[in-house]
């Protein structure tokens, strides 16, 4: 192995961990962010962070929950970054602005939902971590969790009928 | 994808917790992951293919040089797996890189170059091997020579076992042309892409010289 000064632990190509979990993290970050370009930030900031610890993640790491956390706190950043700079989110669409495409419509109505049901949908529902690792990241219980992630599902089940996505 | 998620699991598309993502979303994010990385010099292995006459190819490179050359044949991800296991596993696809490979090998195919001056890396080789693999390149274009005049070649006229195996490791086929060595009765021998792939290259050059 080249590398030096490092212990190299994981030996898999990381391109594959890209293509394979690359779309759930993005979901992720969409959801607690919303479908613009502060997704796309937490998104890139994730996968930097995780190439620059990958040769050195323990065997047998399981990398899909590893990335949702990285996720977490890349989306942190973003948030924090933001309210420092004080730009307005970019989130929801004005009022008469064109509906959203309709790719990205889930998103948007993901926005719409109360904070606690929003993140027990990004990390729990889908970044599929389990109830209790979502509540020790968003500083919550495992109950709570479940409460809101099923609350979450029929807030959104109800915007999206609003908005005519269910028939 | 494992289901996490059974009280909450939802027929309706829009509800998915894995709904599909626009890939022109995904191809733009993995730009900008490749352009970030690069900048950080996070890159140990970029890798993309490239199609030829014989089938698609994998070329990856290092920041030394070119540091592999595969055959579909030898199984892609394999391959990716063994370069990360041997080299580095910071390995990512780069499809608008690795281009003066792309344009050397179509140059190759097309009969428009005979020979590579590309910077190469020989990670992947070392001992005997490394040093039948490297002289590989003074088999002149369009000829053929056996295994047993390239041990001889090399100083050790017994080691024409040692030889065929070196050939048959060659990380680098097409550009260390393995492929005009041949067995001393006149047989093609193996060859890491395949025997037809032997064949072709052997033809292609004759038809060129």
């Amino acid at each position: 192995m080249r590398l030096q000064g490092v212990e190299v632990r994981n030996g898999q190509p990381f391109e594959a961990a890209v293509q394979e979990h690359g779309p759930r993290v993005l979901r992720v970050c969409r959801a607690v962010l919303g479908p613009g370009h502060d997704a796309d930030d937490a998104w890139s900031e994730t996968f930097l962070a995780a190439l620059r610890a990958w040769p050195t993640l323990d065997r047998g790491t399981n990398i899909e929950a590893w990335l949702v956390r990285v996720a977490q706190r890349e989306c942190i950043d973003v948030i924090r970054a933001k309210s420092r700079r004080a730009i307005p989110s970019d989130v929801l669409p004005e009022p008469d602005s064109p509906p959203p495409p309709a790719d990205k419509s889930i998103w948007y109505a993901v926005a719409r939902l109360p904070e606690k049901q929003r993140l027990a949908l990004a990390y729990h529902y889908y970044g599929g971590l389990p109830h209790t690792e979502t509540a020790e990241l968003i500083g919550s219980t495992p109950a709570a969790v479940r409460r809101a992630a099923s609350d979450g599902i029929a807030s959104l089940r109800r915007i999206l009928a609003e908005n005519g996505e269910i028939v | 994808m494992s289901e996490q998620n059974p009280g909450l699991a939802d027929p309706l598309p829009s509800l998915d917790p894995a709904s599909p993502i626009d890939v022109a979303d995904l191809t733009a994010l993995h730009a900008r992951l490749i352009a970030g990385a690069k900048t950080e010099g996070l890159i140990d292995i970029a890798y993309r293919t490239v199609d030829s006459p014989v089938g698609p190819l994998l070329v990856a490179a290092t920041s030394t040089g070119l540091a592999r050359v595969a055959f579909e044949i030898e199984d892609f991800d394999r391959v990716l797996a063994a370069l990360a296991a041997l080299v580095s596993p910071r390995i990512l696809h780069t499809p608008h890189r690795l281009d003066i490979v792309a344009r050397a090998l179509d140059d190759y195919f097309a009969g428009r170059r005979t020979g590579f001056d590309l910077p190469l890396d020989h990670a992947l080789s070392s001992g005997f091997r490394e040093r039948v693999q490297r002289h590989l390149v003074q088999i002149p274009y369009g000829q053929t020579t056996t295994y047993g005049q390239l041990a001889a070649d090399l100083g050790s006229p017994r080691a024409v076992r040692a030889v065929g195996t070196a050939c048959s490791t060659n990380p680098l086929p097409i550009i260390q042309p393995c492929h005009r060595v041949l067995r001393g009765d006149g047989a093609l021998g193996g060859y890491l892409g395949g025997a037809h792939v032997k064949r072709s290259l052997i033809a292609l050059e004759a038809g060129n010289r």
